[in-house]
């Protein structure tokens, strides 16, 4: 039994089954008129961002407070980190307060299982650098099934800025794991070095042609092209990039009506999304962000509720 | 991250055996199906007369064998009255006192019937009735679904040992019990057979 949730390594199948059910629930509590469970009153959960987020930060602050616990949010902008504390003094302070859990985002990837191992309380990665973005990933299964069903044996096709992205790693993990099929498709540039044998050990395919790959996707999965981490030179031209991995108008109509479109946001509308796309009637992003506060209620659910282990 | 357990054991440890089961034959029965069905059909008329009809009536189960039995009283209703009476599921892990004390458990299904329960009259329906924790928390997780008109009780067996302010309105049989006994309540849907059992605390399950 784990007391994190560092990576969706933490997790396997069954336990991403009893999370997803209890998100479930969770989803009908956000349906309500009351919106409040006491499931976790009296516990106190920090949410340490370092880095800028208005979904991921939100939906934790969210979650937390429905569950009855105290939220509190401190981003690296405004924390004693931009007077020079390093994270461990930073976190170390935090912890000593008493607090339960820690949701943290931070720009460097393993800062999360670096934080775990520091202070005693249940840390959350929300997000480390290049690494892992399990929450997200787990909120993403979540929206799928809810459209489609079990996802066992479904076509997921991830799209994107595969080199810079923690949510296309944790959703590799979180899919496989649920018995789905993965195509992972980037420019040559944007796929991370070594995935073939990541690919080869996970079980899923690579591809560098959209267009071969779309036709047979059941579900379709864009990523965001990360501007901020990156130095510059991984595509010739925005226009190029949309060209060959833009969702666009066209391909939309490749796609038909009834494949699932997912954006973990924030969209570069335009770039590697169409408006026409994005808003489409099979467009899941905004079922995304709804789902990410019942997912994440049911995170902490399961790390807080609890006897401590 | 910790796996959930089923909220099964609320007040008794309940037995789960699969319907293909051999016969589980520990302790004695108390109630077999056709006592069971008997109890069932005078809490329904019980319902009915304190209620002066099926007006407004919602009948909400407890899960996991509350939800059974309130099926099986609104069907009754159906027969005598003619008038379907709203049967939802109200799970109550949420709002349970103990969460702290044991790992982690998933919830089960919550259902309010599309009507509500504003203003309405609600019976909770459970199987046992011991400590009255899983009761008290039932009424706090309908705190947070509307306000009842009025909220009353109803369960196959009181066994005693309360530990609250609790009483039913309805019982299918008052069972005196020691603390250390077992009552296990079984149901067609979900174990093959309905019958309630009790057994010593040494006894094999």
């Amino acid at each position: 039994m784990r007391r994190h949730l560092l990576s969706v390594d933490d997790v396997d199948a069954d336990e991403i089954a009893a999370l997803l059910a209890t998100a479930t629930e969770m989803h009908d509590v956000q349906r309500r008129q009351v919106k409040k469970l006491p499931a976790l009153r009296g516990r106190t959960v920090i949410n340490l961002f370092f880095e800028d987020s208005t979904r991921t930060r939100s939906s934790f602050e969210i979650a937390g407070k429905w569950l009855s616990a105290d939220t509190v949010n401190i981003t690296g902008k405004g924390s004693s980190a931009s007077k020079g504390e390093s994270l461990r003094d930073t976190v170390r302070t935090i912890a000593a307060m008493g607090v339960d859990a820690l949701v943290i985002r931070h720009g460097a990837s393993g800062s999360a299982q670096q934080v775990a191992q520091w202070v005693d309380a249940s840390v959350v990665n929300a997000g480390d650098g290049t690494h892992e973005h399990p929450s997200q990933a787990l909120l993403d299964a979540y929206t799928l099934q809810q459209r489609m069903g079990p996802l066992e044996g479904r076509h997921v096709v991830l799209v994107g800025d595969l080199t810079h992205s923690r949510v296309f790693r944790s959703n590799v993990k979180c899919l496989t794991k649920l018995g789905a099929e993965v195509t992972a498709v980037a420019p040559p540039t944007l796929m991370p070095s070594g995935v073939e044998a990541w690919s080869r050990e996970a079980g899923f395919a690579t591809s560098y042609d959209l267009d071969e790959v779309l036709p047979k996707a059941d579900a379709v999965m864009m990523l965001r092209v990360q501007r901020e981490r990156m130095a510059g030179g991984y595509f010739p031209s925005a226009r190029e990039y949309t060209v060959g991995y833009g969702l666009t108008r066209d391909r939309l109509d490749v796609l038909g009506p009834d494949v699932p479109i997912c954006h973990p946001g924030p969209m570069n509308r335009g770039l590697e999304i169409a408006a026409d796309a994005a808003d489409a009637a099979q467009s899941l992003v905004l079922d995304q962000v709804s789902a990410g506060v019942a997912v994440r209620m049911a995170i902490l659910y399961h790390l807080l509720a609890g006897e401590d282990s | 991250m910790p796996t959930p357990q089923t909220p099964d054991d609320r007040d008794v440890p309940t037995v789960d055996a699969p319907a293909d089961a051999p016969a589980d034959a520990a302790g004695r029965v108390v109630l077999d199906a056709r006592d069971i069905s008997r109890v069932l059909t005078r809490i329904s008329h019980e319902i009915l007369e304190r209620n002066k009809g099926p007006q407004d009536l919602v009948l909400l189960g407890i899960p996991t064998r509350g939800v059974g039995l309130a099926r099986r009283i609104a069907a009754r209703i159906a027969a005598t009255e003619g008038v379907e009476v709203p049967v939802g599921a109200l799970d109550v892990t949420f709002y349970r006192d103990d969460l702290r004390q044991q790992p982690t458990r998933g919830p089960q299904r919550t259902q309010v019937p599309p009507g509500g329960i504003d203003g309405r009259t609600v019976v909770l329906v459970d199987d046992v009735l011991f400590s009255g924790r899983t009761v008290r928390a039932a009424l706090d997780a309908m705190n947070d679904l509307g306000r009842p008109e009025v909220v009353r009780l109803a369960v196959l067996v009181d066994r005693g040992h309360r530990q609250l302010p609790i009483r039913a309105d309805h019982v299918g049989k008052n069972l005196p019990s020691a603390r250390t006994e077992r009552v296990m309540v079984r149901l067609e849907e979900l174990d093959g057979r309905d019958e309630v059992r009790i057994a010593g605390p040494g006894e094999e399950r």
